[in-house]
């Protein structure tokens, strides 16, 4: 084996060595950062998992949004209008696109009171898209 | 009338496109000029073609022709004439057939511009481009045709376009993506080409370089384009998502960075040849990828259109025909390529290696994190899951600070081998940099941040190390070099701007009545009142701030009144060192609203950075040597026939 095949060989374990690394490292942030779905009835029934980053979505139950006295602190109750529905805690500002009686997700955690505590609201972006998560509820809300 | 007619220009377009394939693989398989001759005449005709039939499109919009399906979905007569201009490519078949024109473009553009390509390889790239159109115009004209009637119920009134559309924005950020996307598929063709005639060389490279360039450079001023339009347009002052179709144009960014480089090596020194053939396949292929990602509905995204099962499944027969037949010719073929291989010690060819290992694992890191929720929802049955941004950033960012230190010593290495004193000279430099890096952040933001003080010490260093080869060098510059040196100092610019506005920057999110103020950092920020206000089809509550009482700024909150949409038109007093980002929010109970304030520093120089990698990858298109070897290559090649 001459000098120069030795250095490539070297070379190519140098960088698969790294790539090894760099995947595995990849592969644990995935697992830190994966955010699993629930829908409402989950989140009642014990399925969704409590003190961990999760999203959930339903619809949000008409005249359930109130803001408080003071601050920007909201809630609101998401449905999947075949009778399961949970309250969310929200404090910041809700995007532009949500609407009682509309599809919403939020990201945040679930509590051991049953209160979802969100850090995130997203709502669909026109009114003709509709989050695939949230599909099978308006294909059940409009036949 | 004129949507049939524009039907019919398509299909024209599609003729002409069947035309180009034949003639041209024909041509280069007999080596016969006549008819690489006719083909180019076909790419002329494809382009006229296709031009036609989209500004019928166009046309149509501005007419208000809401007999055509597309139009009643999309326009509507109370919009501004521009925006039914834009709203041609709006949606998902207008765009399309954009997309078909484009790719007409580009091969005209080959046909014209490669007077001295040997004659069987230009024959093999045109006729491969050719082959790729007539892929798109059969999707185009069979699932997604753009000038489709709605007949006999025509609606006297279109349903409008989205109101986010609705924006300079939109003019001009899908036309440069798309540019950028097809433009790799020339570099897709040059590599078909090359697997085909079994010829690579350095005027292969020399030939391929200019147009990877130019994709590369319209790529990143389309992504840069769409990163400040979602920064001024959805409201919220986000300039980056890692949303799957924002990854999805990402991916071939940095194949396309990874291409440029190893095809400078294959340039000059002959070595990774395969590699640069496979890279220039799989580049493309991450376009088409894209694509499938937007147009099929398998993501959740801002960018994703309309729903159609039968669309994904289409292009997903393209996407698999394409990308298959082109890895089956690399692995049949590749073979047959020899590099010379003599990289030493620390030499360019070796730092271009880590520049493209580097940029290849970002890309498939990327990639598993795009691509696991869908894999996750096929294979566990309809459970649903996404990846969060912080994923993205834990692994892309620390590989850009590795990348970028070896970025720095792109100019003062050298081929073959590069002497130990050169680099000890530059890492004085890095102690210089890295201490200015500790002091700068203090004095500016007053905080100390690791991943700042790194990402300006490296970027200092860039920017010494580079400025003082281009010193050495100012007597015998050429555009390749000046290209280099400011592209690398662009992504200098980048790179500091996505480090400073990610730690630095403030928000705070308050509920305000007029009369009432919220302090961020040393500003003072006054609601004075909230009024009303109309435009040509929308109707807004507009929030007056004082800022420290000297500025006044005028966020909005739109009501669209067609789709019954609400938009958030931030307030942004744009700066070179920190922008002010007001957006109003909605209101709540007895005369409040919510409202948003950030400060953001250095945010703008993370798309100005962009620019100026973008306009040096094109400056360096314009060297003298394609020109002055460009003939020699011709001689050559026709000699050895």
């Amino acid at each position: 084996m001459n000098a120069l095949r030795r250095r490539r060989i070297l070379i190519l374990m140098f960088l698969f060595c790294g790539g090894s690394v760099t995947v595995a490292l990849a592969i644990l942030a995935l697992q830190q950062n994966i955010n699993h779905f629930y829908l409402p009835a989950e989140v009642r029934d014990g399925t969704a998992p409590i003190e961990r980053q999760i999203r959930a979505g339903g619809m949000v139950v008409q005249d359930s949004v109130k803001h408080h006295e003071e601050g920007l602190k909201t809630t609101f109750d998401l449905s999947d209008l075949k009778g399961s529905t949970f309250s969310v805690t929200y404090e910041g500002l809700l995007p532009s696109l949500f609407r009682e009686g509309q599809g919403a997700i939020v990201v945040g955690q679930l509590k051991s009171t049953g209160i979802f505590v969100a850090h995130q609201v997203l709502a669909k972006h026109d009114e003709n898209y509709v989050p695939p998560e949230l599909k099978e509820l308006h294909e059940a809300n409009d036949p | 009338m004129i949507p049939e007619l524009g039907h019919f220009a398509a299909i024209l377009g599609l003729a002409s496109a069947l035309g180009i394939v034949a003639t041209g693989f024909w041509g280069a398989f007999t080596n016969q000029d006549s008819w690489v001759e006719m083909s180019i005449r076909l790419a002329k005709l494809q382009f006229g073609a296709l031009a036609i039939a989209f500004l019928l499109l166009i046309l149509s919009f501005l007419q208000d022709d809401f007999s055509v399906l597309y139009l009643a979905n999309n326009s509507n007569t109370e919009l501004p004439w521009y925006y039914k201009v834009s709203g041609t490519w709006g949606a998902h078949e207008g765009s399309f057939l954009l997309w078909t024109l484009v790719t007409a473009c580009w091969t005209l553009a080959v046909a014209l511009r490669s007077k001295n390509l040997p004659l069987d390889l230009h024959g093999y790239v045109l006729g491969t481009l050719g082959f790729l159109n007539v892929a798109f115009l059969l999707f185009l004209l069979a699932s997604s045709n753009p000038f489709d009637r709605l007949v006999p119920n025509v609606p006297i009134q279109g349903a409008d376009l989205n109101p986010i559309l609705q924006d300079p924005g939109q003019v001009i950020h899908p036309p440069m993506l798309y540019i950028g996307y097809i433009g790799f598929a020339v570099a897709f063709s040059f590599g078909i080409a090359a697997l085909c005639t079994g010829k690579l060389d350095s005027a292969w490279a020399r030939w391929t370089r200019p147009w990877v360039n130019m994709a590369w450079g319209f790529l990143t001023i389309g992504i840069a384009l769409g990163s400040w339009w979602a920064y001024y347009e959805l409201g919220w002052g986000g300039w980056w998502f890692w949303d799957p179709v924002e990854n999805a144009s990402f991916m071939p960014w940095l194949a396309g960075i990874a291409l440029i480089h190893s095809l400078a090596a294959t340039e000059k020194r002959g070595a990774f040849k395969n590699w640069t053939i496979l890279l220039a396949l799989l580049t493309f292929s991450m376009c088409l990828v894209g694509a499938f990602l937007v147009r099929s509905g398998v993501l959740t995204s801002v960018h994703a259109f309309a729903v159609d099962p039968q669309r994904g499944l289409f292009l997903l027969g393209i996407l698999i025909v394409v990308v298959g037949g082109a890895l089956y010719l690399y692995f049949v073929r590749a073979s047959t390529i020899r590099s010379r291989i003599q990289y030493w010690g620390m030499s360019r060819e070796l730092l271009l290696l880590i520049n493209n290992a580097l940029l290849v694992i970002a890309v498939i890191t990327i990639m598993l994190g795009t691509l696991y929720p869908i894999g996750y929802e096929w294979f566990n049955d309809g459970d649903k899951l996404s990846v969060g941004g912080p994923y993205f950033n834990r692994i892309f960012l620390p590989l850009m600070l590795v990348l970028a230190f070896f970025l720095a010593l792109a100019p003062i290495s050298q081929w073959k081998n590069t002497p130990m004193l050169l680099i000890k000279k530059s890492s004085i430099l890095l102690a210089g940099s890295a201490v200015v890096a500790l002091v700068l952040p203090w004095v500016l933001w007053s905080s100390l941040n690791f991943g700042v003080t790194c990402a300006v010490a490296l970027a200092l260093w860039i920017v010494a190390t580079h400025c003082k080869s281009f010193w050495r060098q100012r007597k015998s510059l050429n555009l390749g070099f000046v290209g280099m040196v400011v592209a690398h100092v662009g992504f200098a610019i980048a790179i500091s701007g996505v480090a400073v506005t990610s730690a630095f920057s403030d928000e705070r999110d308050a509920r305000l009545q007029p009369g009432q103020s919220l302090v961020l950092n040393d500003k003072t920020y006054e609601l004075v009142d909230v009024g009303q206000t109309q435009g040509q089809n929308y109707s807004a509550d507009r929030a007056h701030f004082s800022v420290n009482g000297v500025m006044s700024m005028y966020p909005e909150r739109r009501n669209y009144r067609l789709r019954q949409t609400i938009t958030t038109e931030a307030a942004i007093a744009p700066g070179i060192f920190r922008d002010l980002y007001i957006s109003l929010g909605e209101p709540i109970g007895n005369r409040s609203w919510g409202v948003r304030v950030q400060e953001k520093p250095l945010v703008r120089w993370i798309w100005f950075g962009a620019f100026v990698m973008a306009i040096a990858a094109m400056v360096a298109c314009l060297d003298k040597r394609y020109k002055r070897l460009a003939k020699r290559d011709a001689i050559k090649a026709g000699s050895s026939k």
